[in-house]
């Protein structure tokens, strides 16, 4: 009896260790920030910059230029330059600004990369025809937390 | 370019160019055959609330497309309007009739490309110049209608913008039109698909801003049919709507579709002023 209550107590203590965050049920601060990591765990950086420069991924370059980045042509400037941004953002603004980037920035051109309602005729990725069935958020809960590692290595 | 642009940081700016794969003379004019005049900038219709100066595509194109567009004998889009000249003269239908026999000239019809689309009195409905020249087909030649977008309306479409070249865009948007042009409005500012983006995000906010290596232009439409290089053909108003959905993850509106007659509508009256310019050439 007791063996099986510390076992029911780890398990429960592991799942909300690394529980995921859904996109549905994100919780913003009033500034749009995102304390907690949408997967419970850290992420990695070396992913998150591969994240960053794939067009069928993040795709950030498309919009920011980053001089670290430089080796990926090409970079768009429709967003400004993303030099520096770890020294001037904190872990949760940034992954914020990712999951949602109009809570921070209001109708802002910026994608939201984990939300998956309340589009207007959302597709079926780049077809063309309707999106059949829910729609998956851009990046999952995982890419996010590394493109956040990533930007955090981004320093002045 | 524009305010956002400039606060953009201008070294931001300077490195994307560095980075461009090609380069836009955008102060560059076009004249056509050294004899055609195209404005491809000029001041906004009185109409549109937050761009000053409108230009056409061809200003953000790289100087190798823009010459390409200066003679006619470099203009790929230039083969098919002599094709269309063909299908001009060619008797089709229950009717015994040609596009000739009631218009004569192909050079007659200058002039008529630049006002469409418009208001048809006796159909009572907004048509674009393919639903007038289908129009023409069924009602008067007793021939069957072409396929909206397909090769024989675009070379079409091809032929009765050439002979408009250099004629400013003039679409009316009052009277009964009027309510199509707003309907064209409230989409062309919907923010459509999993990016949730509209036309206006990239045409009217960052026009002259790079995505990857796309320098994005305003987004007009005076200058269609367009041949683009990137698949080799003329292409139709409409369907370059559609690519711009799609790419927005979104799901589109059908060629031909009330949705986008309305929008053709509005995007041709965000152009009223610059030059009729097809076939033009893109990339
Ligand atoms: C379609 C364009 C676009 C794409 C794609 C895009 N962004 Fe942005 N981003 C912007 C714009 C524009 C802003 C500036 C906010 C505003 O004023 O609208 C911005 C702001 C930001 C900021 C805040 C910058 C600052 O100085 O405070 C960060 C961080 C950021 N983006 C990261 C990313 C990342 C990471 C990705 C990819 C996963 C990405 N962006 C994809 C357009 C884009
Ligand atoms: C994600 C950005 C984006 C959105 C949203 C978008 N477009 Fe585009 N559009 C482009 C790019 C990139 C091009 C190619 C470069 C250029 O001509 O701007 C283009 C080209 C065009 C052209 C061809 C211009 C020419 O000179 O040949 C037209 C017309 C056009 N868009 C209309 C629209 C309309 C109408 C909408 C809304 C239904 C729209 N676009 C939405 C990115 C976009």
């Amino acid at each position: 009896m007791k063996r099986i209550m510390t076992l029911a107590c780890i398990a429960t203590m592991a799942s909300a260790a690394f529980a995921e965050t859904a996109p549905d049920d994100v919780a913003f601060t009033q500034y749009g920030e995102l304390e907690q990591s949408l997967s419970g765990q850290p992420g990695d950086p070396e992913a998150g910059k591969a994240i960053m420069v794939a067009r069928g991924k993040g795709n950030c370059i498309a919009c920011h230029q980053v001089t670290a980045l430089e080796e990926f042509p090409f970079h768009g400037n429709v967003g400004p330059s993303l030099d520096g941004i770890g020294s001037r953002r904190s872990a949760a603004e940034l992954r914020g600004i990712i999951v949602n980037a109009k809570m921070t920035f209001e109708g802002t051109i910026m994608p939201a990369f984990y939300r998956v309602s309340d589009f207007t005729r959302p597709g079926d990725a780049f077809t063309g025809k309707a999106a059949d069935g829910p729609l998956s958020p851009l990046l999952t809960a995982q890419e996010i937390e590394d493109v956040v590692a990533y930007l955090q290595t981004l320093q002045d | 370019m524009k305010k956002m642009l400039l606060t953009g940081s201008a070294v931001g700016i300077a490195l994307a160019m560095m980075t461009a794969p090609v380069f836009a003379d955008e102060d560059a004019d076009l004249l056509i055959n050294g004899e055609i005049e195209i404005t491809v900038r000029t001041d906004a219709p009185p109409h549109m609330e937050n761009v000053d100066t409108i230009y056409s595509g061809w200003v953000f194109r790289s100087t190798e497309t823009q010459a390409l567009e200066m003679d006619d004998f470099e203009n790929p889009g230039m083969i098919f309007v002599d094709d269309a000249i063909e299908a001009w003269e060619t008797v089709e239908g229950t009717e015994g009739k040609s596009c000739a026999d009631c218009h004569g000239d192909p050079d007659g019809m200058a002039g008529v490309r630049a006002t469409y689309p418009k208001w048809n009195e006796d159909a009572e409905e907004v048509r674009t110049i393919a639903m007038q020249v289908n129009g023409c087909r069924t009602e008067q030649m007793g021939a069957e209608a072409w396929k909206y977008d397909g090769g024989d309306m675009l070379n079409m479409e091809a032929l009765l913008a050439s002979v408009s070249r250099g004629i400013p865009v003039n679409v009316a948007i009052d009277g009964p039109a009027q309510s199509m042009w707003e309907k064209g409005k409230e989409i062309y500012y919907t923010r459509f698909g999993q990016l949730d983006l509209s036309c206006a995000n990239c045409h009217e906010d960052n026009y002259g801003n790079y995505i990857r290596a796309d320098h994005l232009s305003q987004g007009q439409i005076n200058a269609f049919p367009t041949y683009r290089l990137k698949n080799a053909q003329l292409n139709g108003v409409q369907s370059r709507f559609k690519g711009c959905i799609r790419d927005t993850r979104g799901e589109t509106f059908a060629v031909g579709s009330e949705e986008f007659i309305a929008l053709e509508l509005y995007v041709a009256s965000r152009g009223n002023g610059l030059s009729v310019e097809g076939p033009s050439v893109r990339n």
